[in-house]
């Protein structure tokens, strides 16, 4: 006997490793990129203030005498300002139109900017402004007002909400009583809640809309500048911008835009106060195409223009304008308005803004006394930051204090030389000359630093992280594409490639150590996995020719290979093609967004595309006979007919599930489904005690449904732990989660004493669930076989009809099929009999055993999420396991009409990826931070976390809760066909004609066909994985790929989520074949110990 | 496979390209301000009534199979059959104006067509559909512009989420516009394919 008698296991390690080891690889290459890809920065708590100025204090200079009121650290220039930001106006908007070249629709429509600065030079100057990547509008505001360079994470931030926590301008006017007035674009309002004296926000999503906002702020724009009441008053205009998106910037409608903004900044300059400063700026530029995001010299190269009526500038005008960055304008608008420069900026004053009355020299003192604060401001920064977190490299920050501790000496022995005599000297004037030029290279080089540090690309990293997933995927293609081999191959395939990657590692590790360099361990490991990949390769490759060359030597059996690999491939093709749909639908950013009605639309297409693809070979017809054919018609099988019901119950599952989305903010017009909400938010009491039914009623469908099929596998028998566990522990989990429900949605009802109870219930109930599934999955680990053993040494006759031995009699014959496992009674019957009696074992449920534990591990699993989650998406969840349900029939329903069950085929794999991510979306969630469900973090807690660890884990697992499920039971697709294999036949044959089983017996064996194969088993479940980590690489490729072209930054977030999905995936994916690895130990043992009997 | 057969087909489809032609032109002789993006519902109607009266008429006319006789209860149950299969085909289209006209548009390009040329017969529908089923040059016809316009009104559907801000970009204008474009190209290929394959098709009854 192949099984009971040997202990032959499956090869159980070399899976798992091979597994984790390409899980290793897709993590390297994801690393790798992510490291070159996100800009990261720690944000400083710290605050500016107006009593504490950096450095030692101003000193005694004449200038300073008349000292203005309200103003902090120097005296300030100008009462209020006027910051009118005009959203992706690019210098050449501003700019005069190109002598030569086509005359463009965007050419000279700004003419009153050009026009004021010709006719009042000392007045008004156009400059360059040079944002930083990357340039989206957020970030970019983010920059304009706190003076730093924000990245598409700050780290420390509250991804909850958008608003900026660091020190920025507006915090430090408002902090010094002075009133703000904002209008125009609503992203301000998240990033500066409550900050405005007064606000006029309109909605910007919507980039179809041109006017929309810039009417509405011209509606309220003069009347306010007139009223006063303000003093710094910012207006950001959007139609420049969303003209851009929508027509590209050579087109009319830019050129009617631009008019309009000339216009308007014409009114604002004749209606200006003289106290009051006049900045217009593009927050960033934009293509010849009309996005932005990215670094290309169109993007980042805005134009900023500054105009007073009291003259500005000392000096007249360069030829050319002078390039600005944009950090620049945070220190030069904060010491001009008389407030404290923000504690994070480390822009550097536009110190031609500071120097207007007296001679050259005093204008100089005036310089440099900006530049002293301004140099102090962003070296205490710089300390502080470098306290935080250690990105900014430490040689370049030394050289950065050489340079500013050298200066400041130079500046003490100056201001000494000074306070001495009358300074006029033209040797003075040098010194001078000097002294700024290193203060300015002082805070030039700094920005230097922070920059190469934080805001730029590296695009050696990406492209080597891409290249590492490329290979991956390959890797993974080719491997999950060799036969189902005996595991020798495996192993040399898996062994060399190993060592090969450690002693690379190791080499690195020592190289390292002995340069005496910082051992940057993504490097080392990046470097580890292409060898590895290499070695994969190589070996691969060597095996190559052998097996050509063998299959030359046999034309024969070639050109049948070749022909089969023909018919293979459209077969191929379906799957590979809805793939390539997925993969392609993500470089275009429309489909980003409607992606959660794009992934049901494919997997639909896929299911209806396979069961096509069925009849069209007809295999669900019925096989026909000569007399058929004459009549020329042929009809469906029963079974065929059942398939069709599994398609229409799946398509009809694809159709519910569209009413648990979420909305994103780029539609407006979308309403989030009303699923969503907790139902503590339900005022109307009777449609909240409907819902908590409905909820209640979905968790006890779950348990029916899962002991249900249990039973109807026959593992419900017995009294293994397990078992019991199902039995009783299921309920009473439902019964727990039902109450937290209910204690959570009347919390705020409750009166007086009662609080306190329902404080108590409402953490006690969440720990009780968790330990319960704790529990029960500890206990589905160590003792995973729900296997009812009957034995009956006594009956002399080897037969075991369904109705003996039935555990629970209540069931009805139909539905209790035990499932016994023939081979084995018969060979411990030869076995018993040579010992001199006849003896049969009926084992209940032992052909069931692997997706038994599968299936209890995902329920409790399910359990856990569905606590995580707002009450009614339990509907939702209801509907993931009946879709997984149905999906999984149709798979075993398509094996049995066709396929050799070992192998899962691709169009299964993709199908139930496609479902993960369908859920991904039904259960609420969408690829964006506002979308997160935080109120995960607090189910059984009372808002108090020491760690951010738990939270953490909880909003993880509430984001990708369908990832998790969908991964664990992927191993479900290989067993699946077999469970499915022997009811139907088994029944007619058990009732009619018992005595006659034992020719059946091949069909009974069910997943102890698996067993009986062990290596089989092992390369099928490889193959599994394999074919699954490749289906979520070329999603993170295609990705990947797409963030390396620029101006497609907004990919950025999906990203993110694909790559933490694609971790949480594989990690999960790993769970379940070693639950599933761990059964088969334990049925090995079970089976040892009943031979021991 | 005859000779005559063939012409027979390529005047048949080629009428049948005018019918559709002729829906997205002819209206505007009588209506005011037709177009087919302007209007397209009107546009669906009058395709849908043009291309399934010629069916119905050419079915009579040149029709592949012999016409059972008339007026006998075979035949009046056969027409009910038809109608309701035809009905049936809509599915649950019932909803909304837009997505049943497209479903009555396509259902004249397929399950009409269909019921012209096999009848309310499933089992027949069933072979015809099947990689050896095809028996003549009309099974063949039938499968390839079947197939071309239910492909041509899925890839219909893709266009709909990008942001070109066409009119037509919205359900079910472009899954209408892409059926029909697949039944055009349906309508071209068949005749060229069998052509292309006389040599292969030898159908088993003859």
């Amino acid at each position: 006997c192949p099984c009971c008698a040997s202990p032959r296991m499956m090869p159980r390690w070399p899976v798992l490793l091979f597994l984790a080891w390409v899980s290793l690889l897709f993590a390297a290459g994801l690393g790798l990129f992510l490291s070159g890809f996100l800009l990261t920065r720690a944000e400083l708590p710290q605050r500016s203030s107006c009593a504490e100025p950096p450095g030692p204090g101003p000193g005694p200079w004449p200038w300073r005498g008349q000292r203005p009121p309200r103003s902090c650290w120097l005296p300030r220039r100008f009462a209020r300002a006027l910051l009118v930001l005009i959203d992706a106006l690019r210098f050449d908007f501003a700019a005069a139109a190109a002598a030569r070249g086509r005359p463009r629709h965007y050419h000279g429509k700004l003419g009153v900017l050009r026009q004021l600065a010709a006719a009042q030079p000392r007045h008004g100057r156009l400059y360059r402004f040079r944002a930083d990547a990357p340039t989206a509008t957020m970030q970019r505001i983010k920059g304009l007002t706190t003076g730093s360079l924000p990245t598409f994470v700050d780290v420390g931030s509250n991804f909850a909400s958008y608003a900026i926590r660091e020190d920025n301008l507006l915090a430090q006017l408002v902090h010094n009583g002075r009133r703000v007035v904002f209008m125009g674009d609503d992203t301000w309002e998240g990033l500066f809640p409550k900050m405005f004296h007064r606000s006029y926000f309109f909605p910007s999503f919507n980039v179809k809309d041109l006017h929309t906002v810039d009417n509405g702020i011209l509606q309220h724009l003069y009347s306010t500048v007139d009223g006063g009441e303000w003093d710094l008053l910012i207006a950001h205009f959007l139609g420049v911008d969303h003209c851009g998106h929508k027509h590209g910037p050579d087109h009319p409608e830019m050129a009617k835009k631009l008019l309009q903004m000339n216009e308007m900044l014409r009114t604002l300059v004749e209606r200006l106060g003289n106290d009051t400063l006049l900045v217009v700026a593009g927050d960033h530029g934009m293509t010849d195409t009309g996005d932005h995001g990215g670094d290309s010299e169109k993007e980042v190269n805005a134009a900023l223009f500054v105009y007073s009526k009291t003259p500005l500038f000392g000096t007249d005008p360069p030829e050319e304008p002078e390039v600005v960055p944009q950090v620049n304008l945070v220190p030069t608008l904060a010491l001009l308005l008389g407030v404290p420069i923000p504690y994070s900026s480390i822009g550097e004053v536009m110190a031609e803004l500071f120097a207007t009355d007296g001679d050259a020299v005093s204008a100089a003192l005036q310089q440099l006394d900006v530049y002293h604060i301004n140099a102090n401001q962003v070296d205490r920064f710089l300390r502080s930051y470098s306290l935080v977190a250690q990105d900014l490299p430490t040689e370049e920050l030394q050289q950065l204090q050489d340079i500013f501790s050298s200066a400041v000496e130079e500046h003490a022995q100056l201001v000494a030389h000074v306070q001495e005599e009358k300074p006029s000297s033209p040797e003075l004037q040098a010194r001078l000359g000097r002294l700024l030029g290193r203060f300015q290279r002082y805070l030039r080089e700094a920005r230097a630093v922070c920059a190469r540090s934080w805001a730029r690309f590296r695009p050696l990293r990406m492209v080597a992280g891409c290249a590492l997933i490329a290979a991956s995927c390959l890797l993974c293609y080719v491997a999950s594409a060799l036969p189902a081999a005996p595991d020798s191959f495996y192993r040399s395939c898996l062994l060399a490639p190993l060592l090969w990657g450690l002693a690379a590692a190791l080499l690195l590790g020592l190289a390292c150590a002995v340069m005496q360099e910082g051992l940057d361990l993504l490097v080392v490991s990046s470097w580890a996995a292409a060898v590895s990949q290499v070695a994969f390769f190589w070996r691969w490759w060597g095996r190559q020719p052998k097996r050509a060359h063998s299959a030359s030597s046999h034309p024969p059996v070639a050109s049948i290979s070749l022909r089969q690999r023909l018919q293979a491939c459209p077969a191929l093709a379906f799957p590979m093609g809805i793939l390539l749909f997925r993969c392609g639908a993500m470089f275009s950013d429309s489909f980003v967004v409607a992606e959660a009605r794009v992934v049901p639309f494919l997997l639909a297409s896929l299911v209806a595309l396979l069961v096509g693809k069925l009849h069209w070979d007809g295999r669900l017809t019925v096989p026909e006979g000569p007399r058929q054919q004459l009549l020329s018609s042929s009809s469906y099988r029963k079974e065929s007919w059942h398939l069709l019901y599994l398609v229409a119950a799946l398509l009809l599952c694809v159709r519910l599930s569209a009413a648990f989305h979420q909305c994103r903010e780029e539609s407006p017009q979308c309403r989030p489904s009303l699923f969503l909400a907790p139902l503590a938010g339900l005022r109307d009491a009777r449609a909240k005690n409907l819902f908590y039914l409905a909820c209640v009623a979905a968790l006890v469908a779950l348990v029916c449904a899962v002991r249900r099929w249990l039973r109807h596998c026959g593992n419900l028998n017995g009294s293994e732990p397990a078992v019991l566990f199902v039995r009783w522990g299921f309920p009473l989990l439902a019964v727990f989660v039902a109450c937290y429900w209910a204690v959570a949605s009347s919390a705020e009802d409750s009166l007086g004493k009662l609080q306190e109870l329902v404080h108590v219930a409402l953490v006690a109930f969440p720990w009780a669930v968790y330990g319960l599934v704790g529990a029960g999955l500890l206990l589905v680990l160590c003792k995973p076989v729900t296997v009812f053993a009957k034995d009956t040494r006594e009956t002399a006759g080897p037969i075991v009809t369904p109705y003996l031995g039935v555990a629970s009699s209540e069931v009805d014959f139909l539905h209790v099929i035990p499932q016994i496992y023939r081979r084995m009674q018969e060979s411990l019957k030869s076995h018993l009999e040579r010992g001199g009696c006849g003896a049969a074992v009926a084992a209940y449920g032992l052909g069931s055993v692997y997706s038994a534990a599968l299936v209890i591990a995902l329920t409790l699993l399910a359990f856990l999420l569905l606590l995580l989650h707002s009450e009614r998406l339990s509907l939702a969840f209801l509907l993931l396991f009946l879709e997984a349900f149905v999906l999984l029939h149709i798979h075993a329903r398509a094996r049995s009409l066709a396929g050799d069950p070992f192998s899962v085929p691709w169009y299964a794999v993709i199908s139930w990826l496609l479902a993960a991510s369908q859920f991904f979306y039904s259960t609420g969630h969408q690829p964006i931070f506002p979308a997160i469900h935080w109120n995960a973090a607090f189910v059984g807690f009372h808002l108090d976390h020491s760690t951010n660890l738990l939270p953490a884990l909880l909003v993880g697992a509430n984001t990708f809760a369908s990832h998790i499920l969908f991964a664990v039971g992927c191993p479900l697709l290989l067993l699946w066909p077999f469970v499915c294999e022997a009811p139907s036949t088994q029944r007619r044959k058990a009732r009619k004609e018992p005595r006659e089983e034992l020719h059946e017996e091949e069909e009974h064996m069910m997943e102890m066909r698996l067993r009986e194969a062990p290596d089989r088993f092992s390369a099928a479940l490889l193959q599994l994985g394999l074919k699954c980590l490749f289906v979520l690489g070329m999603q993170q490729l295609v990705l990947a790929g797409m963030l390396m072209v620029p101006h497609c930054a907004c990919w950025a977030r999906r990203f993110l989520f694909e790559a933490l999905g694609f971790v949480v995936s594989s990690v999960c994916l790993l769970l379940g074949i070693l639950l599933v690895m761990r059964v088969d130990c334990a049925v090995s043992a079970w089976f040892s110990r009943l031979q021991l009997r | 496979m005859s000779e005559a057969g063939v012409r027979r087909l390529c005047a048949a489809n080629l009428l049948r390209g005018c019918s559709v032609l002729l829906a997205a032109t002819a209206p505007r002789f009588f209506l005011d301000g037709f177009s087919v993006l302007g209007t397209p519902l009107t546009w669906l109607c009058a395709c849908s009534v043009s291309v399934s009266a010629l069916s119905v008429v050419l079915n009579a006319a040149l029709g592949p199979s012999p016409p059972p006789r008339r007026g006998s209860l075979a035949h009046k149950v056969g027409f009910l059959k038809c109608c309701m299969y035809f009905l049936m085909s809509f599915g649950r289209a019932f909803l909304s104006l837009n997505t049943f006209l497209f479903a009555v548009l396509l259902s004249t390009f397929t399950t009409l067509q269909c019921l012209c040329v096999l009848g309310p017969n499933i089992q027949a529908w069933i072979r015809v559909f099947s990689k050896n089923g095809a028996m003549s040059i009309w099974d063949n016809n039938l499968q390839i512009t079947t197939v071309c316009s239910v492909l041509g009104a899925w890839f219909g559907a893709f266009p709909i989420p990008l942001d070109w801000d066409r009119p037509w970009q919205v359900w079910p204008i472009s899954c209408s516009l892409g059926a029909t474009f697949g039944y055009l190209a349906g309508l071209i290929i068949a005749p060229l394919w069998i052509h292309w394959n006389r040599k292969q098709l030898t159908y088993k009854s003859r």
